[in-house]
């Protein structure tokens, strides 16, 4: 690890395809500053990104990254993580593929809290595949799948991530490119899952959440009294319905990351060049 | 009499039916002698037959026959359930004071020993050691010194202290003179100890033992009948080494956790059986895609669905050959006993990682529950090679980057193997993806890219055809025109049927493939034998159809797919009537 890393460093040279005005264009910045400003170089980190507009976040950074099959970032992420507990570990992805396809592995990723980070870039509606309501999308969004509205409620992260014992829940929106990097950093220096969830509008599918929207309504926790480390304030925000936060909305501050509870410290790379010195023991507990 | 002794203890599932015929297999084989484990199992925890069936012999037992020579009975149903292989020398040991057994009476000319297994056990020291007593009363039966249980009870119940040892000690003898003072047996099995020192392990466990002799660290699986004990025997042993087990929250996960893991440089490995894989076959592509060394073990039980959990079936091999879409290179291994199953395991990490390849261990539920005896040399780690593959470190890692520093994981090598670093190595970070990519991980969509990256990944697998030995195992009779080709569990069975078939005086060459791909030699093999029969235990002979395909010839087939493995005889008898011509009946069992 060197100091004199700077956040280009983490940029590669691969052109985005994200369609100009993008919100995704400042949700990489701000993961790549906050690698950047918590000392990690490209060489020890490793990203791991879903599928969608969100999920070609990897192929622009420079850093180990796989960019794997939809909803599945998060397993992956944890098996890095836990093959080798030095490596920084940053998982990302977007509302259908953390909410949606991989909803299941969002909730256990939560509850087993490795120490890593996840950065789901929420634009409400599914980008890639052209324009279908997302599991965050409102109940009367109109859609190409969804001409009357979805008729379901949306679903709400946080409080998901709250009830699976998250010890981080944060949100941020990428326009603040200020805030949202200090907001994934405070979430890489958690010691466990830290989980932010990002507004990053989609300026070509979804004319219902926009900038515009999220710059009007959405309240900075730094600027009320919120204290995130008490559990009953964290609850009473996230499940306030009608507002839109930004901030850490709840850390737990005794956290500790699932690998060093199960004693993890070293990586799993080395191996001798045969058996155990002690292996013929493994055949004689079978005498 | 002879020295082949086929025993079994049956009753209700939550009898402790298991662990009392492991102590007996166990008192066995520490008694130098050669045993050979099977279960009768449903799929429910309580309530439901089950049994515990021991075969042994002075010499390798390598199958299940078709015989029952001695059987102790819990409930009236072991006795059904069995009847076809009792035979006129065979004994019942049962508690006529239950109720359920009070009016039982041995059928024909068997001998039925009425022991009081509860009465006894109270007077030992407490009912539950009802089973002991019985296992006392069938040591005296089997004409088996009653000592070489004591050594068993002490592995079982040491730990628990010596009071409850000594209970079960005494509980034994309470059996053996029971059946000593109240009856004058006319049968006369003697088994015979010898000073052989074998250990006893079922197939799961030896390929939780090769994976970590071959150095996995890390494993990740979700709970599922029979693939479960390899997990189980994992954890907390894989730790000693530096390793962990993740239990994940289904299939997905499983698999998604090992390849990253594998990314991070672990060996890395999953397990599961029929319907996990269904849910894994979704990474398939991508471990192939991202060159991902990863060892995915499928241990089979009888499908399609749910099918039935707890029954044997190879219905797999379609799936770990062609599952998942798009094509996908990859290898097939089949361990064709439990101590292959160790072997093949080690191989499997080895080639994962040589060619960055997912690899299929595909085991099955017999393997998986069986336990067998072997010489621990069998198990010989001094031999164990591990082999990494193309892992480049900090020193040459710039052999591999292009005219702008980056790294190229995916370079089109001659040998099609392309260079790896592990996360943490400088100089070698790259992306890696599901998409199609170029030399350095970047998505592609041209043609010439395209082309060229599915020609590098397939030259892996023509690579290790060259440079790997994927023969058969050869036994039988070297220069007989009938061939008989099986994969995976049948080769014990097999084994047997060809010494059954000798003494009728048929000759057949025993092919036993533990490789299903590749497989160009085969082909050959079948041009030139007369008679090929391909022995498998599914119902549509999903090897018979690829060994066709690739031989451009008709084979005969032995299919079965009762839920139950191949018995010795039973197998004998089909070849025999499939070399003669006919076609034999399909047995529902
Ligand atoms: C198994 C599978 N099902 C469906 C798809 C098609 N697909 C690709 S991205 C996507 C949705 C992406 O939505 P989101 O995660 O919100 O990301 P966004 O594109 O909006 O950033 C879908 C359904 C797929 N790639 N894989
Ligand atoms: S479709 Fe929407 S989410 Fe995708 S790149 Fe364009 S603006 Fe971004």
């Amino acid at each position: 690890m060197s100091s004199d890393i700077r956040f280009t460093d983490f940029k590669s040279d691969a052109q985005p395809t994200w369609c100009p005005g993008c919100g995704d264009f400042g949700t990489m910045n701000g993961m790549m500053k906050a690698l950047a400003n918590t000392g990690n170089d490209p060489d020890n980190t490793f990203v791991v990104a879903g599928i969608g507009c969100s999920g070609k976040i990897g192929t622009y950074m420079h850093s180990y990254a796989l960019h794997g099959v939809h909803g599945r970032a998060l397993p992956v992420g944890i098996g890095v993580k836990m093959a080798n507990p030095n490596l920084e570990v940053m998982v990302a992805g977007g509302d259908g593929d953390g909410y949606s396809i991989g909803a299941g592995h969002f909730v256990h990723a939560v509850r087993r809290n490795v120490d890593m980070s996840y950065v789901v870039m929420d634009n409400r509606i599914y980008g890639l595949t052209k324009g279908q309501f997302s599991p965050t999308s409102r109940e009367d969004f109109e859609t190409s799948t969804s001409p009357e509205g979805t008729k379901q409620q949306p679903v709400n992260p946080l409080a998901l991530a709250l009830s699976a014992g998250g010890t981080f829940i944060a949100q941020s929106f990428s326009s603040d490119a200020q805030r949202h990097a200090e907001i994934v950093q405070q979430a890489i220096e958690h010691d466990g899952f830290g989980f932010v969830n990002v507004y990053s509008p989609c300026v070509t599918f979804n004319d219902v959440d926009t900038y515009d929207y999220f710059r009007d309504t959405i309240v900075d926790l730094e600027d009320t009294d919120h204290d995130s480390t008490d559990y009953d304030d964290a609850k009473e925000k996230i499940l306030d319905a009608d507002k839109e936060y930004q901030g850490v909305i709840y850390q737990d501050e005794n956290s500790v990351g699932f690998e060093e509870r199960e004693g993890i410290t070293e990586s799993m790379a080395d191996i001798p060049d045969g058996a155990p010195d002690d292996a013929m023991d493994l055949v004689r507990e079978f005498y | 009499m002879p020295d082949d002794l086929n025993w079994a203890i049956g009753g209700e599932a939550g009898d402790g039916i298991d662990s009392t015929g492991k102590i007996f297999a166990q008192a066995l084989s520490r008694a130098g002698r050669h045993v050979f484990t099977s279960k009768d199992f449903a799929s429910r925890i309580r309530g439901g037959y089950t049994a515990y069936k021991v075969r042994t012999a002075v010499d390798r037992v390598e199958s299940v026959v078709d015989r029952l020579d001695i059987l102790i009975a819990l409930t009236e149903r072991t006795v059904d359930e069995n009847m076809d292989e009792l035979h006129d020398d065979s004994v019942i040991i049962f508690d006529g004071e239950r109720t359920m057994m009070s009016d039982f009476e041995a059928p024909g000319e068997m001998t039925g020993l009425d022991v009081p297994l509860k009465r006894l056990a109270e007077e030992a020291g407490g009912a539950i050691v009802r089973n002991i007593v019985a296992l006392g009363a069938a040591c005296e039966v089997a004409g088996f010194p009653i000592e070489n249980l004591d050594e068993a009870l002490e592995k079982r119940f040491g730990d628990k202290g010596s009071a409850i040892v000594d209970t079960n000690k005494q509980a034994a003898r309470l059996g053996q003179e029971y059946v000593q003072d109240e009856y004058d047996l006319t049968t006369d099995y003697e088994l015979e100890t010898t000073d052989n020192d074998y250990v006893l392990l079922n197939g799961d466990e030896a390929i939780g033992m090769g994976a970590i002799a071959a150095g996995c660290r890390f494993y990740s699986g979700y709970p599922i009948t029979p693939a479960t004990d390899v997990m189980e025997y994992l954890t907390g042993r894989v730790d000693r080494y530096g390793g962990k087990v993740v239990q994940a929250e289904d299939e997905l996960s499983a698999i998604n956790m090992a390849l990253g893991a594998a990314r991070a440089g672990a060996r890395s490995m999953t397990a599961t059986s029929g319907p996990g894989i269904d849910l894994m076959t979704e990474t398939f592509g991508l471990i192939a895609q991202t060159e991902t060394p990863l060892v995915i073990c499928d241990v089979m039980r009888s499908g399609p669905s749910t099918g039935m959990p707890t029954k044997q079936e190879q219905g797999d091999l379609n799936m770990t050959l062609y599952g998942g879409h798009g094509e996908i290179p990859r290898f097939v291994l089949a361990p064709t006993s439990v101590a292959e199953c160790f072997h093949k395991t080690i191989e499997a990490f080895n080639l994962a990682e040589k060619y960055q390849t997912p690899v299929f261990l595909v085991s099955d539920l017999a393997m998986a529950v069986t336990e067998q005896t072997y010489e621990p040399e069998q198990f010989d780690m001094d031999a164990v090679e591990i082999e990494r593959g193309r892992v480049v470190d900090e020193d040459d890692v710039e052999e591999w980057t292009n005219e702008k520093d980056q790294f190229t994981p995916h370079a089109a090598t001659d040998d099609g193997v392309s260079p790896r670093t592990f996360p943490g190595v400088e100089g070698g970070a790259h992306m890696t993806t599901g998409l199609e990519h170029d030399e350095l991980g970047r998505r592609t969509e041209e043609e010439e890219i395209r082309v060229e990256q599915v020609d590098k990944r397939q030259r892996k697998v023509e690579t290790a055809l060259e440079r790997e030995d994927w023969s058969p195992r050869e036994f039988g009779d070297s220069d007989s025109d009938n061939l008989v080709i099986s994969w995976g569990s049948n080769e014990g069975a097999m084994l047997e049927a060809i010494d059954f078939l000798e003494e009728e005086g048929v000759d057949v060459r025993f092919l036993s493939c533990p490789y299903i791909f590749p497989r160009e030699a085969l082909a050959e093999e079948i041009r030139e034998a007369d008679e090929v029969i391909v022995v498998e235990c599914n119902a549509t002979g999903q090897w018979a159809d690829v060994l066709e395909h690739d031989a451009l010839e008709r084979v005969k087939r032995i299919n079965k797919y009762t839920g139950v493995r191949f018995k010795a005889d039973e197998l004998a008898e089909r070849v025999k009537q499939e070399l003669a011509g006919e076609t034999a009946e399909v047995e529902a069992e």
